[in-house]
Formats: structure tokens, sequence, C-alpha cells
């Protein structure tokens, strides 16, 4: 199933890159960015940010008990990010020309894309890195381990502050559309809003797979490391949200909520869901249960997915009226295949490398 | 980098080892940066880099002409305008430029004295200084509405204008009447050239107009001792030869039919053409959109920030056309079928790419209820084999 759609997915993209993105995509001169940017690059890079987030607890607040979640989480990362990378190239009108980006002496130096592109390009690099113990491990390159144990500290360091970059920066890249984007959406702290929930939904993700890994190949439950985590994913929301909601009535952007507009309704499904996973994450008898850990981290991914679908696609105006978008059949089955190899890839390598437990004993031998 | 260029040589021509040395007469400014601001002046006049040069000499010189400047019926908006010139800044125009011997906003005495010395300045210099008139004239019942120094206004400028080499009117007001003349004129108000029949003034309309328009007409007159080319209606031709129309940066909104229909509407928002808001652009001429007002930098001027020209530059336009009346368009006329305004472009959804929304959110759905479903049972079956064990 996974691999039909694979397949389908591939037949749409070589038809993108022979016809041109006309040929495939609804993307227009009002709507640019359209369902490749949001999902793909922006929600998929979003979705990447488990490893991040795993890795400033586990390294930067020393909680190493959290270790055995940090392979899988740097895994998921690691597909997030080249999925997102070749979204960007799948996305660009001239992608041919994205090897500018690889030369110094065309860089703009205030250009947000640049930072983004260079920034996403290295941790994806990064990510490469931080992975390969498990690659090294299954095939026994022991040397190899540990040269590249050696330097780990570095990559993981380098690997904390990147995300902190580029993930600030896929918010400032609204900042630079002006009236285009609705002032419910439109604030000075873009930047801030989109890294901080990334934590936040970096860690919800973590809750997921590892709920759903464990119940799908029917491995011992890691609930009572979860439960721990939700606490500190319910902080970060609730901070969150009190953020976002003081900028809203500090800036008295509140009306356009209450018109009858598809943004508003779309406003109030995204602020909902963020409630209610705070709430859940926050009130310790759901923390303790099992299904309400599981159904919290689901909306808190929800909900930020659709903050993001909101801030790129439905709160934004072009500057031209009259435009309208929605993707095409072609576009959401590219997307749609894209989600499938990521799910196929993360499947077949949880099988051939050690991904899951054996982290545990090898942290204990550390 | 050429002009640049081009621009250092004819300058090393006049210019000495000393280029760089602040000069007294010139403000504090150093030669080679009032050659500067001479060369800029020329090119906003479309002159060449020469006249440039011609110009700082000129304004170099000791014997800086005299200037007698009137205030008439007016808000002194152009005087306000003018204090706010920094390339030259106001006091480097009148104290090394030009001689600004009577202004009655400007002059230190007061009363007997200043007029006095005005009257001894025309005497000595007849034939010789400039005259700068602001405000417009009152005619009516012999001209009672407006006197200084117990003489009205009419005869004040008359007699300035008898000794003078040349009439500058400033203003909206001293070129045709502005404001006051604007129906039913009960003072009569007219500008300068029809207070004084027969002689040609130069007139520099706008309310207030831009005081480099002013100051390049007076350097201008200095370093050629003539006015610059004029229209039929006696503006420099540099500053008002073109409709705003033809150089707004709103236009191709107008060429593209995308207009601002009310203030405040997503079209006045997003900068569209103002023209059915009542902007005049399309009949006045002026250079506004070219250079701006208040040395800010571009798009600082009315239709720059979302006002409509109200056309304060040509006579029979502002104050006196409604304000929101639309404007004749003497040149362009908009396209007979223009595009459409809130036409659909691009894609909104189709039925095909709704439904594998559709039914990828439901496999979602039903896959997540089906494993929560799962988790619930389990958890549940769990709970169940504790407790009897717990009682046991």
């Amino acid at each position: 199933m996974l691999g039909l759609l694979v397949a389908i997915a591939g037949i749409f993209l070589l038809k993108r890159f022979v016809y041109g993105l006309g040929a495939v995509s609804n993307l227009s001169a009002g709507y640019p960015w359209g369902l490749w940017v949001t999902w793909d690059l922006i929600i998929g890079s979003s979705l990447g940010c488990g490893g991040f987030a795993m890795a400033m607890l586990i390294y930067v607040f020393n909680q190493g008990h959290y270790h055995p979640l940090m392979r899988p989480a740097l895994l998921s990362s690691l597909f997030g990010y080249v999925l997102a990378g070749s979204a960007a190239i799948i996305d660009m009108g001239r992608w041919w020309q994205f090897y500018n980006l690889l030369l110094p002496w065309h860089w703009n130096f205030s250009s947000v894309m640049l930072e983004t592109g260079l920034c996403v390009s290295a941790y994806t690099m990064l990510l490469f890195v931080e992975t390969s113990p498990m690659v090294l491990e299954r095939f026994g390159l022991e040397k190899w381990r540990k040269r590249v144990a050696s330097v780990m500290w570095l990559i993981i360091a380098i690997g904390i502050l990147l995300p902190f970059m580029h993930q600030s920066s896929l918010g400032s890249i609204l900042l630079v559309s002006g009236h285009k984007l609705s002032p419910l959406y439109y604030t000075p702290f873009l930047p801030l809003l989109f890294v901080s929930s990334v934590l936040a939904m970096g860690y919800a993700l973590v809750v997921f797979e590892a709920t759903v890994v464990t119940k799908s190949f029917r491995l011992a439950s890691e609930h009572h490391m979860l439960a721990r985590l939700s606490h500190l994913i319910g902080w970060i929301l609730a901070g969150w949200l009190l953020l976002r909601w003081g900028d809203l009535l500090w800036r008295g952007a509140l009306g356009d909520a209450l018109a009858p507009t598809a943004l508003a309704a779309s406003f109030w499904f995204e602020n909902a869901l963020a409630l209610f996973a705070a709430i859940a994450f926050l009130s310790p008898a759901a923390r303790r249960d099992e299904v309400w850990t599981f159904l919290a981290a689901v909306a808190l991914l929800l909900f930020a997915i659709v903050y993001r679908f909101n801030a790129y696609l439905v709160a934004y105006t072009p500057a031209i009226d009259g435009y309208e978008y929605f993707p095409s059949v072609q576009e959401i089955l590219v997307t749609l295949g894209m989600i499938a190899l990521e799910i196929l890839l993360y499947v077949v390598c949880i099988k051939l490398f050690p991904v899951l437990h054996a982290p545990v004993r090898q942290v204990a031998h550390a | 980098m050429n002009i640049e260029a081009g621009q250092q040589t004819s300058f090393d021509v006049v210019l000495d080892a000393s280029a760089d040395q602040p000069v007294g007469l010139l403000g504090g400014l150093t030669r080679r940066q009032m050659m500067k601001f001479c060369a800029g002046v020329a090119a906003t006049m479309g002159l060449s880099q020469a006249a440039g040069v011609r110009m700082a000499l000129a304004a170099e010189n000791p014997k800086r002409p005299p200037v007698i400047w009137l205030h008439g019926q007016e808000c002194t908006g152009c005087t306000e305008s003018l204090l706010r010139s920094y390339h030259p800044t106001l006091e480097s125009l009148i104290l090394d430029v030009i001689s600004l011997d009577y202004h009655d906003t400007l002059c230190v005495g007061a009363g007997k004295q200043a007029l006095d010395y005005k009257h001894k300045i025309m005497e000595e210099y007849r034939g010789k200084y400039i005259l700068v008139t602001e405000g417009g004239t009152p005619m009516a019942a012999d001209g009672i509405y407006c006197k200084v120094g117990g003489r009205t206004q009419v005869e004040l400028v008359r007699e300035a204008a008898a000794g003078a080499a040349a009439v500058i009117a400033i203003g909206s007001c001293a070129s045709w009447g502005g404001v006051q003349s604007a129906f039913p004129n009960p003072t009569g108000a007219v500008g300068t050239a029809e207070v004084i029949p027969g002689t040609t003034v130069i007139n520099v309309p706008g309310c207030p107009p831009n005081p480099y328009n002013f100051l390049s007409t007076v350097l201008h007159i200095l370093t050629f001792g003539e006015p610059p080319a004029l229209d039929e209606l006696n503006r420099p031709k540099f500053a008002y030869g073109r409709l705003i129309h033809e150089n707004c940066e709103r236009r191709p909104h107008f060429d593209a039919g995308r207009f601002a229909l009310e203030f405040g509407d997503a079209g006045h928002r997003q900068g569209y053409c103002l023209y059915k808001i009542g902007c005049k652009g399309p009949e006045t001429h002026a250079n506004c959109p070219a250079i701006g007002f208040g040395d800010v930098g571009e798009g600082n001027w009315p239709v720059g920030i979302g006002a409509p020209c109200f056309g304060c530059t040509e006579k029979g336009v502002g104050f006196t056309k409604p304000i929101h009346a639309l404007a004749n368009l003497v040149s362009q006329t908009p396209p007979s079928l223009y595009p459409s305004v809130d036409g659909a472009r691009g894609h909104g959804a189709s039925p095909g790419a709704a439904a594998l929304v559709g039914g990828v959110v439901g496999v979602a759905l039903g896959a997540g209820a089906m494993f929560v479903k799962d988790m619930a049972q389990e958890r549940d079956q769990a709970a169940a084999q504790k407790k009897p064990a717990r009682e046991v």
C-alpha cells in the first residue's frame, strides 16, 4: 500500500520535472507556496524536530533517563529534514539553480531564505552524522563508530543550535509578507512562536512515535518516561498559549477571530486543539493514563500542523486580490507519496538498524 | 561610475587644492560639497554638469543678489516648506547664496525699521533684486483686505515689482490666488501675475511647493541671468512639465484597473490607484512623485502615503474642484476593458482534491480511532487483571 503511494508520487514527480510545476500543482503567481512548502517543508521539518527537542532535553538539561527515546527521534528527524530538503527542490521553479546556494559569493546576507536554506542543509548533514552510529553498529564498523563518537559532542551541540536558528527563521519568513498575512497571525513574535511551538511539537512527536512503535511492535511500554515528558510539554504549551493570546490581546487583533470566515474557524480549531493538549498534559490524572497522553500528543501535533497551515496558507492573502488556491489531486498525491516513503523507510530502518532498544545497553556501558 | 568620474574631472578643472576646506561664505560647506549640490540641482533641471559648476561659482559670488520676499493672503506654508530644505539648508541659502534682505517672517527687524530697510534695498538695487511673493493679493474693495504698514498688498506688490529684476510667485496663492480665490472669493484674491500685468512672473505653485523647485529656479536665475524654460502658465518646465500621473508609482495599478474604492478598503491598504477616490494626478502637472518631500527618500508625497492628490499646482483643480471628484483624464484614459478586479485566479478545490483530502482525513481518523480503542481495551484488560491480583 505504502509502496503504491510512493510509486504514484514518483510518476507525478517525473511529470513535474518534465513539464514543470504548472502541470502538476495548482501553484500560481498569487500563491507561489502551496501544499508542498507548507506540509513537506515547513511542517515536515517541524515534525523532524523530535531529535532536536530530545537532544536538548538529554544533553543540555542532562536528563539521561530519556536516552532510549533519542534514536527513534533522531531517525524521524532525519527523514523529516530529508523530506523538507527534497520538497524545497521539488517546489523550486528553477531548481537547477539550487547549487548557487552553496556558492558564498552569491549570498545575500539580508535574506531570511538564505539563512533557512543554509541552516536546513547543514542540519540535514549533521543528522546524517548523528544517525550514523546506528548504521556503523549494524555493520560492526567499530573503528569508524569510535571516530564518530569522539566528535559527537560537537555535532550534538551544533545540532541543537541550528534548529533554533532555522525554525525561528521559518517564522521570520512570514514577517516579510507584511499586510498579506492576517493580523491574527502577523506579529513580531512569529519567530518565537514558531521555534517554541516546534519544541513542544518535537516532544509530542516523541510521545506519539514511542506509543505507536511500542504498540505496533508489541514492545514494553515506555509510558513512565512519556508521562514525565508530558509534564514538560504541558508547560511549554501553556507558555506558548499565554504568549500567543497575550500578543493577540495586546495588539487588539482578536476582532478577526470573531468574523465569520474560514480563517476564524480554523483559528478556533487550532486553539481548541492546543488548549485540549495543554490541559491534558498538565492534568496529573490524564498524564498517568496512556490513552489520554497519546490523545493529547495527537492534539498537539494537529494543533501545530493547523497553526502552520493557517499561518502559511489560510491567513495569507496575496497582494493582488482574487487568487485562490487549493492543492490539486496530483499535488496531494505527491505529498502522500512522500509521507508514505518516510514511513516506509522508518519501518525498514527500525528493522535493519539498532534504533529501538539497543541504545539502552550502549548508554549503560558508556 | 562613469558619471561620478566625469563629475570629478569637471570639478577638478575649477577646484584647487583648497577645495575640501570649509568656506565661511558657503555656511561651512566645502567648495567641493557646494559643487556637488549644484551639480545635483543642475541634474534636477536637466542641465549639464558644466551648468552645475557655473551655478556653484555663482553661489560663491560675494555679490549675492538681494531678495525681497512679500507675504500676502497665505499661511506661510511656503516659507515653512523652505525652512525644511536641507541641501543646502535655509541658512546657507539666505546667508550665502542669496541675500534675503526682507522677509516678513524671517527678518530680524520689525515695523518701520524693517520697512525702511526694504525701501533702502529697493532703491540701492533697483533693477537687480529678485522679488518673491508668497500669498494671494485681494483686489476687492480697493484691496483693503490685506494691508502691511497701512498700505494694501496691491500697492506693495506693484511698488516692489517695478524695480525687480525677476518676480517669482511661490505657492498656489501667489500663482493664481490659491485657497482664498475659491468660490465665492469674497476678497477678490488673485495671483501676483494679475496684479502686475505685462511683467513675467515665474510661478512655482504648490501647497506648499517643493522647496527644491524654488531653489532650483533661484539658482537658475542667478547663474544664467534668466528664468528656466517656462510653460504656458509660467511654471518652470523642469518641475511642472509632466503630469503627476505620468510618473506616479501607483500608475501600474491604474493601468491594470486596480483602484481603492474607499479609504481603508482592501485596495487602499494594498496601495492601489487612488483615481476613484478623487486623486487629481491625471490632470495636475508637478514633479512630486519624482522628488518627494521632506528629504526622507522616495514615496514621501501625498499619493505615496495613500492621500489622493488634490491638484494644488493646477489652477482650476486645487481649491476649486471638490476633493473627491473624479479627475479629468488629460492624457491617458483607462483601458475600456479592465481585467477583473475580483475575478478568481488560480485554482480552488476540485471535487477530486476535496474527495482525496476527505478520504485521507477519514482514513487517518478511522485508523487513529481504532488505535486508541485498542489501547483503551488493553489498558482496561490490564487494569482488570491487576485488580483481582491485588485483592487476593
